[in-house]
């Protein structure tokens, strides 16, 4: 029985290798294409944000709801001035694209798979981030809070 | 090189050797590899079926996927489970009370799908409680048990929890006559005293909540199991009684005397009439209905006590005895409706009945007599036929979507393929050992999923590697998608899987809740933002209300408790994504553990009986961080004026 397993279960590995698919190669990630034109930011393709957001000045009502949001899904790990789980928020929206920070809130197991510079910050925090169940909404109200903290006008 | 062709040689021969006494090995390689193909589901692909296979003496219903044999989940039902705090939090508690005080354990034995127009739809799971007369219902969402009903005048309920075509009513019926209303009398009076009853339960059709709508006095036999007619017998449910004799002693000899005993028919949509126009008595009654609020997260009980009863004898056409060779255990309606399988336990042939011919008996008044008022139709006016030697000790039947029947049989310890129709027997396989129950995926509906059979075995001694005295009970997977029935699959099972359920994945997949969102989460005791963690005392009572998130709680330090408070850890895990619970467990706690799925909250109740310092952390592996998930209780002597403190996030 086992003899003869062996040979089967290659025959099945060979039937799933050989039939093409996989997982597609990663898109490279951000720099330019060759032609001097800089490439897609890599964070466009790991979550619902795909396109470059058009943010007008700071709303001060959408802030005020995205600190509310902030401060249930948010705090038991990320406070504004100190390092806690993970880093100290007040000046994300300075160091982050907007796409970025959306796509980490919306998609943060896709973006810890994919985006090399999330994957330092889990080699250095250790604990991944979850999704904490937002809309893409509430994700953009808590972008706006954040730009408010930054002190973006 | 040589030397090396030498052993070839060597091991050539010997196989050659090997093939010749084994008989064919090579063929029975090939037959096995072909099983072993079948039920390989590759890792990280899913099963084409859920079973749902009852725990017996477990008190739980444990999950399997179909055709691998994996292990899903075992739910806990009537039995305490210390694992992840269900019975012991102050949120499920409720939920095992019963007329009797708190029961925290139970001998559950048919788990049954709710249906829709006869066929399994996935929603709900309904299951017995064998010892302290229950039904549970087990969301399918979220696999939890939501729902207990205790039944009353019931000395054991068995023949139950099986549903209408359309999950109208789900049943009960007593295994043990008592008397009823219970009272102190002699035992040797049974005849006199001791009767059974026969309770149907409304299921809202929305919400599943259920509510006893009435109870029907019979005759004090033992009633074992029930199906629901469908098609041209809808409006029809069937069960199966034995000890027609009334023994109440030495059963084993005393209620084998007849060589029949009976099916009852009961025409439930009369009932159903009799009640809307208010007929029936008012009879009191005590017993609890239990339920899960899933927005408060929190069970509740409510004890009731009074029940409508249904006399046969006032009530002309409700009930009819069908006599049945000989102590019946399964009573099944085929996928038409219109043969009903009797599983005479002790009888050497499988009575089929007709539902036409039952129909017309009962038209034409084809009676040979009446027990408390109730007619008894004569044998033969209501059989179909009879299967001839079919083998031993025949219990229990399911069907396929091909016309087939197939009956387990104890004590010749097999399964056997039969034409309802025609009466013959096609083909028979062996089960290792001592089957009991059967199960085809919607093999008791309206629409089998005729591939795959189920037997589940009481007997597994030199099936697996030993385990000491006691061994684990089994279930093996049968090929039925042929002519020929094939064993593929043997694996042990939590409990004694007494029956099972059995439905196409789909149906259950896409109705599956993967968190408690915190928005949702009405519990009065939830602290839904880090901020708001704190701890409060109310006399000797102390509440602290915690959060958990990867990898700490909120507050983590905890001083002022003292020795003679009650303390109530009220955690909420703030999590929000699918497979992140968290657990919560305190030195020397003497309730259990928590396990706390996201967005949800349970309470753990600890009286600390000395002072000291007492950690508490999580249990289950939640981060790279679980390790450092911990806490401290500062407990200080009774009358200690040290002050109530905690900290808060960021200290």
């Amino acid at each position: 029985m086992q003899r003869l397993g062996l040979p089967v279960l290659l025959l099945l590995l060979g039937l799933g290798m050989g039939c093409g698919g996989g997982s597609k190669a990663e898109q490279p990630a951000g720099g330019t294409d060759g032609t001097g034109v800089a490439a897609r930011p890599l964070e466009l393709e790991i979550g619902p944000i795909k396109e470059k957001l058009q943010l007008g000045p700071v709303d001060p009502t959408l802030a005020e709801q995205g600190k509310v949001i902030f401060e249930q899904k948010c705090t038991s790990c990320h406070k504004l001035d100190m390092r806690y789980v993970g880093p100290p928020l007040r000046e994300v929206t300075l160091r982050r694209s907007p796409e970025y920070i959306m796509n980490m809130i919306l998609n943060p197991e896709g973006m810890q798979e994919r985006h090399p510079e999330v994957q330092k910050l889990v080699e250095e925090y250790m604990t991944k981030m979850t999704f904490q169940n937002v809309t893409e909404q509430e994700a953009r109200a808590i972008l706006e809070f954040l730009r408010q903290a930054a002190g973006e006008e | 090189m040589r030397h090396r062709a030498i052993i070839w040689t060597a091991l050539g021969g010997l196989s050659l050797l090997a093939g010749l006494f084994a008989g064919c090995p090579a063929t029975k390689m090939a037959a096995d590899q072909d099983a072993a193909l079948k039920v390989y589901v590759p890792p990280g692909k899913y099963d084409e079926f859920y079973a749902f296979l009852s725990g017996g003496f477990s008190g739980q219903v444990s999950v399997y996927g179909l055709p691998s044999g994996r292990l899903l989940r075992i739910i806990p039902v009537f039995s305490v489970n210390p694992e992840n705090g269900y019975g012991y939090s102050e949120e499920t508690r409720p939920l095992l009370m019963t007329s009797n005080g708190f029961v925290p354990w139970d001998d559950s034995h048919h788990p049954e799908l709710s249906q829709t127009d006869g066929v399994p739809d996935g929603r709900w799971l309904f299951i017995n409680a064998n010892n302290t007369p229950r039904i549970a219902r087990i969301d399918l969402a979220t696999f939890r048990t939501v729902e207990m009903l205790e039944i009353p005048h019931s000395g054991g309920n068995h023949a139950s929890p099986f549903v209408t075509p359309n999950t109208e009513y789900v049943v009960a019926a007593t295994r043990f006559s008592v008397p009823v209303p219970q009272r102190d009398v002699p035992i040797e009076t049974y005849k006199q005293n001791f009767r059974g009853t026969i309770t149907f339960v409304k299921v809202d059709p929305q919400t599943g909540r259920m509510d006893l709508a009435w109870q029907i006095l019979m005759p004090g036999f033992n009633y074992d199991l029930a199906h629901a007619g469908k098609n041209v017998s809808d409006g029809w449910f069937f069960f199966s009684c034995y000890n027609s004799e009334q023994a109440y002693s030495l059963l084993e000899i005393n209620a084998s005397q007849r060589d029949k005993d009976f099916i009852a028919a009961v025409n439930w949509r009369l009932a159903e009439e009799l009640i809307s126009q208010g007929k029936g008595q008012r009879w009191s009654a005590e017993y609890y209905h239990n339920w899960f609020d899933e927005r408060k997260q929190m069970a509740f009980s409510e004890r009731k006590t009074e029940v409508i009863m249904l006399d046969p004898k006032e009530h002309p056409g409700l009930v009819y005895l069908i006599p049945c060779p000989k102590s019946p255990h399964g009573v099944d309606v085929d996928p038409s409706g219109e043969y009903i399988v009797g599983g005479g336990k002790l009888a050497t042939v499988i009575p089929v009945y007709s539902f036409s011919k039952i129909q017309k008996a009962i038209q034409e008044k084809a009676f040979e007599g009446e027990i408390d008022g109730i007619p008894v139709i004569r044998y033969e006016a209501a059989l179909h036929g009879e299967v001839q030697k079919p083998g031993l000790g025949p219990l229990h039947t399911e069907f396929d979507d091909k016309g087939f029947a197939y009956t387990s049989f104890f004590v010749s310890s097999e399964v056997v393929k039969w034409n309802p129709k025609t009466l013959e027997v096609v083909d028979r396989i062996p089960t290792y050992y001592s089957i009991g129950h059967l199960m085809i995926p919607g093999g008791d509906s309206k629409k089998p999923w005729g591939k795959y059979l189920l037997a589940m075995n009481k007997i597994t001694k030199d099936r697996y590697l030993p385990t000491g005295p006691e061994l684990l009970q089994s279930a093996q997977l049968i090929d039925i998608s042929g002519q020929k029935m094939r064993l593929l699959l043997d694996f042990p099972t939590v409990g004694e899987p007494h029956y099972a359920q059995g439905i196409v994945a789909d149906l259950v997949v896409q109705r599956q809740k993967k968190i408690y969102p915190l928005e949702e989460n009405e519990h009065p005791h939830a602290v839904k933002r880090e901020q708001d963690a704190r701890v409060e005392r109310r006399g000797n009572e102390v509440h602290v209300y915690m959060t958990a998130i990867r990898s700490h709680f909120m507050p983590d330090n905890i001083e002022g408790i003292r020795v003679g408070d009650v303390v109530y850890f009220h955690v909420t895990n703030l999590e929000q994504d699918w497979d992140i619970p968290h657990g919560f467990a305190i030195k020397g706690g003497t309730n259990a553990e928590l396990l706390i799925m996201p967005g949800e909250t349970l309470t753990l109740r600890w009286e600390p009986k000395k002072p000291g310092v007492y950690p508490f952390y999580c249990t289950d592996f939640c981060s790279a961080l679980h390790q450092e998930m911990q806490g401290y209780v500062r407990v200080s002597p009774a009358g200690s004026n040290v002050p109530l403190a905690w900290n808060k996030p960021g200290q």
